[in-house]
Order: C-alpha cells, then structure tokens, then sequence
C-alpha cells in the first residue's frame, strides 16, 4: 500500500522500513549467536526470544488482539478476531497435548472461583479503556504507539506496586482470608499479614478447587485425559458452541442479506453451515495468524522442557546459579520461568526490580519474594519473549509500511492510565492476562480459563457501553458545527 | 477526532492518533449520520482498525471505494449502503 494504490511502486517511507525491519532481525540474531559463546545455557533466553519474535510477527500481522475478540462484538459487531481467537487455541490445545499426555507439560493449571469471574471483568473493562490487551498494548507498542507504551507502563506498574501494597489495605481484608493465611507457615521474610494480595493468595486462592477438564472429567489415562477431556471437552466443544452464538447474534443477519443480495438462499442446515464457515474464512490474515500463533504456542511447549531435559533443570534460576547468578532469585530458588506463552508477570519483575534497586521492599510479598523473584533483565527470560515479542511486532509493522511514532494525548493517556492499571489489578487477582490467565489456560483445558473469559467478556460488555456513550457525546458536538 | 461536512454528500472524519476501539466506534456513528450512497472519507492510522472497519462495512453492505496508506496513515472512502 502506499503501494495499495500504486502497485509494484516502493516508496523512500517503505524501503527505510524494510531496512530497519532486517536490522532487527540482525540484531536479534547477532544477541543470540553472541549469548551462545557467553554461555551455553544463553539458548534458554534465546528460545524465549525468538519465540517472542514469532508471538510479535503472528499479532501484528493478524492484527491478533484478545481485547478485539471481546470489545468489536458489543463494538461493532465484528467477529473476525473471537474467530482467530478460537482457531488458535484449538491449536495451541492439540499440538501441546502430546507433551501434556507425556506427562512433560511446563504448564501448571490455576484455582478457579468467583474470582476468576471478578479479575476478568476487572482486566474486562480495562482492556477496553485501553484499546488492547497486555498482548495487543505490546504488539501496537512495536508499532510506534505511544499510548500502547503507557498501557504497558501502567500495567507493569499496577501489578508491582499492587502484589505489595498494604497499610490501610490490610484493614480491608476479611477475617477468614487473614487466618488461613496466618497459619499457612509461610517464610517470616514475606510478612503475609501484611499485602492485601498476600492474604488474597494464602488465605483465599490457593484454598479454591484447581483442575483440567481430563482430571475433572475422571480420565485416567493420560492420553484420553489429554485429547478427549482438555482438547475435545475442555477447548474443541466450547470453543464450537461459543462461535455458533457469535454466529446466529453478530454474523447471520448480514451472511442472509448478501446472499440473497446474490440471488442464492436455501434454508436449511447446510446453508447454516457454509454461513458458520464463512464466518470462520473472512478474515484470512488473523484466521493465519491464530494458526501459526496456535502451533507456535504448542512448539513453544516442547522447546522449553526440551532444553529443562537437556539442562537437567526444572526452573530458570537452577542455570543462574550455575552460572553465578544468584541475586534476585525467589524463596522456592525460582524465578519466572512459564516454559509457555505468558506476559505481564514479566514486565511486573521489570518494574520490581528498578523499584529493589531504589531502595523499595519490593520481595516480602508472595509474588516477588516467594515464587517469581526479580532477577536481572538481562537473566529474566520471559522478559526476552515480551521485549523480543515487541521488536516482531516492529519488524512485520516496519515491512508493510505500517510503523508510525504515534504520539498520546490527554484523553488517550488518561484511558491508557485507568486502563492498564485495571488490567494490572486484574491480572493479579486472576493469576494472569488475556494470555496467561485465558488463552493458555483455555488451550490446556484449565477449568480456570473460561471461567476468567466469561468475566472478559462481562467487562468488555460494560467498557463498550460506556465508550459508545462517550463517543456519542463527542459525535454530537462535533456534528452541531455543520447543522443536521 | 474531527468529523466535518466537506461537501454535498462528502463527509471527512480524522481519527489520526486514536487507538482501538475509537476508530471503528468513530466510523460506525458517523455511517450512521450520513445519508444513503454519501461518502465518508476516513483518515486513521491505527492498522487494526482497519481489519474491524472493514469487517463492519462488508457486514453492513456499505462499499469501501478506495484504499491508500502513506507514510503510516491510512486513507478509505467508504460509501454508505443504498438500503
């Protein structure tokens, strides 16, 4: 484009992209041959990297946002991206279910409740707000945003700051919560009686049922358990039931008027289901990328226990250590080591450790202190998938003449703050974002996944509603200048 | 955001600088307003906007005329279903 209107034409804007794009493929490459002669375990942080890259590549080009999935059906009705959505986890569920019935999964399911339902409709709204979720903020962050920057920003900073706050906090957590915790025997250094989040976690979470749909279900055999409960049962079925309700409420209507606008209606179920397959094909580009984000995800799987195998190690912090890092390693001799797709855990870190290194108590709370700790970025190895994940994101947006520096405004950054901080809130009393707490938990049939969707799908309903009220107020005015 | 009258039956709405979901919120009111067969001309530079606008008009039947993107910024005249 640029190019859309004269083909075969690459304009100076284009070519400068395309160059920058290589370059940071080179440099991507060069950081990984370089980490190879530091230190043999460097391909561990290069896995993460280029699996980020891949994420990034596979978001920008299906314009893949999970927020989009939820938000443009109550926006506009659109369901091209719940359809991509939908693909990709089935996919990410079939590939990973080997390593799942194998009995070599990185993935550990989560407690599911009624908090699940209330961090999703929290992270929900706040998606909205912002225009993206913490997938989609990074991916338009690669893409020269501004605001997408301030999303992650304010994320990055609501969960650290959150998982540690306590002081008047504390005043608001209920007796039982406090109790339970109290008497979890956790390590003195993380003071659980005081964080909100602490006593949320030991007193509360941790106390709630955790299951896959094959365990739920009562499969003994690993592989039934695998493909029948958590991909057929858990992924497959809901997965078909909720694309046949966007179909019949967002998609059927417009599907009838163009064919009979074309001359060609037969009622009947066959009709139906070439209309639920068109649905499922109009938007080739994130039907694509929900593909190969699908595969990659499950790939992504096996690489990781892959190189644990090879290593001999369970964890990330198992190689700092034999490397001679020790510092920033959690309580458990842990740090943030998913094996799998995750975000915003990651940037929290990034954020706990700047805050450690100004003097902030940033590791006497469960989050940091006991299971994630704060190493170093350059030794975080999630934090490669998220920077690595942005830097794809730039390369597919700077070849296609996409990338543009897009300053914020007042109204802009305002959202981006509410927002992010919302869905940094949200992230933490789910366990998760849009990714970590819905889209991978889906695809590995936790009962927790759908369950933080259904609450995603609540906020997203509530954030529409009061976006479309805000953008009518400025339609109006905006048409009162030239008269009716 | 700017939405202005730039003629008979041409109407010119800027969402340069918004993020989703502004863009496609924008583009549906101010489908909306016009009248039937007026063109929109929609200035945005936030590409995936774009997947959801076009989404929206091909589900609406409205016609999408023409499409450029310089420099970053994307240009689409979009015209307004008959009925």
């Amino acid at each position: 484009m640029g190019a859309e209107s004269q083909p075969g034409v690459v304009d100076p804007f284009e070519r400068r992209g395309r160059l920058w794009a290589y370059a940071i493929v080179g440099f991507l490459s060069l950081l990984t041959v370089v980490g190879s002669f530091i230190s043999d375990y460097a391909i561990y942080l290069a896995a993460y990297l280029w699996f980020g890259f891949v994420y990034g590549t596979c978001l920008q080009y299906g314009r893949f946002c999970f927020s989009s999935a939820f938000r443009d059906l109550f926006a506009v009705g659109v369901p091209r991206m719940a359809v991509g959505l939908m693909i990709a986890m089935v996919l990410f569920g079939v590939v990973s279910a080997f390593v799942t019935a194998s009995g070599n999964s990185t993935f550990h399911p989560a407690p599911y409740g009624w908090h699940s339902v209330i961090a999703g409709l929290i992270f929900g709204v706040g998606m909205v707000l912002t225009g993206g979720c913490a997938s989609g903020s990074l991916y338009k962050s690669g893409e020269g945003n501004v605001t997408a920057m301030l999303v992650v920003l304010a994320i990055s900073l609501s969960q650290a700051i959150f998982v540690d706050v306590g002081g008047w906090l504390n005043a608001l957590v209920p007796q039982t919560w406090r109790e339970a915790a109290a008497n979890r025997g956790l390590p003195p250094e993380i003071t659980v009686g005081d964080g909100w989040i602490d006593q949320y976690l030991a007193g509360h979470v941790w106390n709630q049922p955790i299951a896959t749909y094959g365990e739920l279900l009562g499969f003994g055999n690993p592989y039934a358990a695998a493909f029948v409960g958590n991909v057929l049962i858990g992924i497959v079925l809901p997965a078909a039931v909720a694309l046949a309700a966007i179909y019949f409420v967002w998609y059927r209507k417009s599907d009838l008027r163009k064919r009979r606008e074309a001359g060609g209606v037969r009622p009947g179920f066959a009709a139906e289901l070439a209309g639920y397959w068109r649905m499922i094909a109009a938007s080739r580009r994130t039907a694509v990328a929900g593909l190969v984000l699908g595969v990659a995800a499950g790939l992504h799987m096996y690489v990781m226990k892959g190189l644990q195998l090879k290593f001999g190690v369970s964890n990330f912090a198992d190689l700092m250590a034999a490397m001679g890092f020790t510092s920033g390693i959690s309580i458990k001799g842990t740090v943030f080591d998913p094996g799998y797709w995750y975000l915003t855990t990651q940037e929290a870190q990034l954020v706990g450790w700047i805050l450690d290194k100004l003097g902030w108590n940033i590791t006497d709370n469960i989050f940091f202190g006991l299971e994630n700790g704060i190493p170093n970025p350059i030794l975080n190895p999630a934090l490669w998938m998220t920077a690595a994940l942005i830097l794809g994101a730039a390369a597919m947006a700077l070849l296609h003449g996409e990338f543009k520096w897009k300053g914020t405004t007042l109204e802009l950054a305002t959202w981006a703050l509410i927002g992010g901080t919302l869905m940094g809130i949200g992230s933490r009393l789910g366990l998760g974002c849009s990714v970590g707490g819905f889209f991978s938990r889906v695809s590995q049939g936790d009962v927790s996944g759908w369950i933080f969707g259904a609450g995603m799908f609540a906020g997203a309903y509530l954030g529409v509603k009061f976006f479309n009220w805000w953008t009518e107020r400025k339609m109006a005015r905006e048409m009162a200048a030239f008269g009716p | 955001m700017k939405f202005e009258k730039q003629g008979d039956g041409l109407y010119r709405l800027d969402v340069t600088g918004y993020v989703c979901p502004h863009p496609q919120l924008y583009t549906k009111k101010a489908l909306e307003k016009i009248g039937q067969g007026e063109i929109l001309e929609l200035v945005f530079d936030n590409p995936s906007s774009g997947e959801s606008i076009a989404a929206m008009c091909d589900s609406a039947g409205n016609e999408l005329v023409s499409k450029d993107l310089q420099g970053g910024k994307y240009t689409w005249k979009i015209r307004k279903a008959a009925g």
